[in-house]
């Protein structure tokens, strides 16, 4: 004998409607009434500003993007930039740990030995190309000398080539 | 020849301020839409450092849609694609020929009516006009060679031909009170507060508010055209006569305002406003007869400003009707609802009249 399966059933928990909803023009009443109060309330904060009262109540939650940006978090990740050590140089010692564990293989490194002994090698060329790049962070994490950072706050990144997406250690350094 | 000149300079007027608020409504629904929903709205259109709080956004429209490509679809009636927005706008703007905007204005010793036809059938001619509009629509769907502007056509035709028949059947409730199918002599008979048609045709307020939005062919009756979602009759139309279809919906939501602000709220009349001044709780304060036109056509103009507004607040406030639901509507309960508004209002003229 097939064993008897329990079925749960779940009953959604539905309000009927009352016959005042269902009457339509008082729910459509109400609901208008919300979208007056905003129009209402923010007329009149429009028209203050327009006389210059009170100028910080704004009756918008709109930013004017190009001239006025959004405060950024600052975990935010946005272009990468090359940290400097003291006297200017690139801090990156051309490990190879971000190209290594890039996804998105968009970190292309060329090494070359540094003169100063102390320090195994520098980066002859650092190029990271934005076009392919996923800004997961992980060049970051892998970073052993805290060398790529992903703090300049700059999101509006654009070209007219492929080739102008690839950005060279001079553009990365600031 | 007098008369000649009169009435054009009537038409001028009426074509002024019908064509403007037209366009204006444009930046309006914009607008207002982005105020009741806490954003700015367009105000980037500028000519130097002037921005207007997006007034030339019209301007800008305007030159983009004469400028874009005319294009008629392969295998579509040339003729009719043409005739469609020219029928819609033609008949939207015939309309307002009846629409007095005030009594009479007392030019050189000459009572002038402020009205292009003084009619004695002028219900009957708006309704006509209303019910050609239709035409323009169909033809529009028909004309495309575009099965989805024909079935848009096809649901905008049988949309307006259902919310036609409450919106006719409303109207017979205000013509037992009123006894007139003159507009100019249902507003004189609305002359104290008391005889306003809100007061003694609440329900035929609503239902001619529901009926008109549906005509109007706006939210939350817009299945016709649905600009972000639905495939409307207008899909193979570009440029200006795009623009001019869009133009109708406007007109036509002036008009609708209009004809609620006549049959419900008075036209033009002022309360306590009579033709020689103010009479109010046995008092009389004495106006002039210019003023006392000046007066009325404001009041004409700010009801009508009032439920244009409404209107856009509606149509931004609401969300869209299925098709079947829009159906059900209009023939299952708003007509039944208009039939019983006359045996209501048949029943009180009986008790009371």
């Amino acid at each position: 004998m097939a064993k008897e399966v329990k079925v749960k059933v779940m009953k959604a928990d539905i309000k009927k409607r009352t016959y005042w909803e269902q009457a339509y023009i008082p729910e459509i009443i109400r609901g208008l009434k919300i979208t007056a109060a905003h129009f209402w309330k923010n007329i009149f904060i429009h028209i203050r500003r327009l006389f210059g009262l009170k100028t910080k109540e704004r009756g918008a939650v709109t930013f004017q993007y190009p001239e006025e940006r959004r405060p950024l978090s600052p975990r935010v990740r946005t272009l990468h930039r090359l940290v400097k050590r003291e006297d200017g140089t690139p801090r990156c010692v051309a490990c190879m740990m971000c190209e290594t564990i890039c996804p998105a293989r968009c970190i292309y490194i060329v090494g070359e030995d540094h003169p100063d002994p102390n320090i195994e090698k520098r980066p002859k060329s650092f190029d990271i190309d934005l076009g392919v790049c996923v800004f997961c962070g992980l060049c970051v994490e892998a970073c052993p000398e805290d060398a790529i950072r992903m703090d300049t706050g700059i999101l509006e990144i654009s070209a007219y080539s492929r080739e102008g997406m690839i950005y060279h250690i001079k553009e990365l350094l600031r | 020849m007098e008369f000649v000149w009169v009435t054009l300079v009537k038409i001028g007027v009426t074509l002024f301020w019908v064509m403007n608020l037209g366009s204006l409504l444009t930046w309006v629904e914009r607008k207002q839409s982005a105020v009741m929903q806490d954003r700015i709205g367009a105000n980037r259109a500028n000519i130097g450092p002037f921005r207007m709080i997006g007034l030339f956004q019209i301007a800008a429209d305007t030159i983009k849609m004469l400028l874009k490509e005319d294009w008629i679809p392969k295998g579509g009636n040339r003729f009719l694609h043409t005739l469609a927005p020219m029928v819609s706008v033609f008949f939207a703007l015939m309309s307002f020929a009846v629409i007095p905007i005030g009594n009479s204005l007392l030019i050189g010793g000459q009572q002038i009516p402020l009205v292009i036809i003084t009619s004695d059938v002028a219900i009957l001619f708006v309704f006509a006009m209303l019910s050609l509009e239709i035409y323009g629509v169909v033809f529009a769907g028909y004309s495309s060679n575009n099965n989805y502007a024909m079935l848009g056509g096809l649901r905008a035709g049988a949309q307006m031909f259902s919310y036609e028949i409450t919106f006719g059947v409303t109207i017979v409730g205000l013509l037992m009170i009123y006894g007139t199918l003159d507009l100019q002599e249902m507003i004189r008979a609305q002359n104290s507060l008391w005889k306003w048609g809100i007061i003694l045709q609440p329900l035929g307020f609503v239902l001619f508010c529901t009926a008109g939005l549906a005509e109007t062919k706006r939210n939350p009756f817009d299945l016709p055209e649905g600009e972000s979602e639905i495939v409307g009759y207008f899909v193979e139309y570009s440029g200006m006569k795009f623009g001019l279809f869009m133009l109708t919906d406007f007109l036509e939501s002036i008009l609708i305002s209009a004809m609620v602000t006549i049959f419900f709220f008075g036209g033009w009349q002022v309360p306590f406003l009579q033709a020689d001044g103010f009479h109010a709780f046995g008092g009389h304060f004495a106006v002039s007869p210019l003023w006392v036109s000046i007066l009325q056509i404001s009041s004409f103009f700010f009801k009508l400003i009032v439920f244009l507004w409404l209107f856009m607040l509606i149509r931004w406030s609401l969300p869209r009707f299925r098709y079947d639901q829009l159906m059900r509507l209009g023939w299952n309960i708003l007509l039944p609802l208009s039939l019983l508004n006359i045996f209501l209002t048949g029943l009180f003229l009986m008790i009371w009249g």
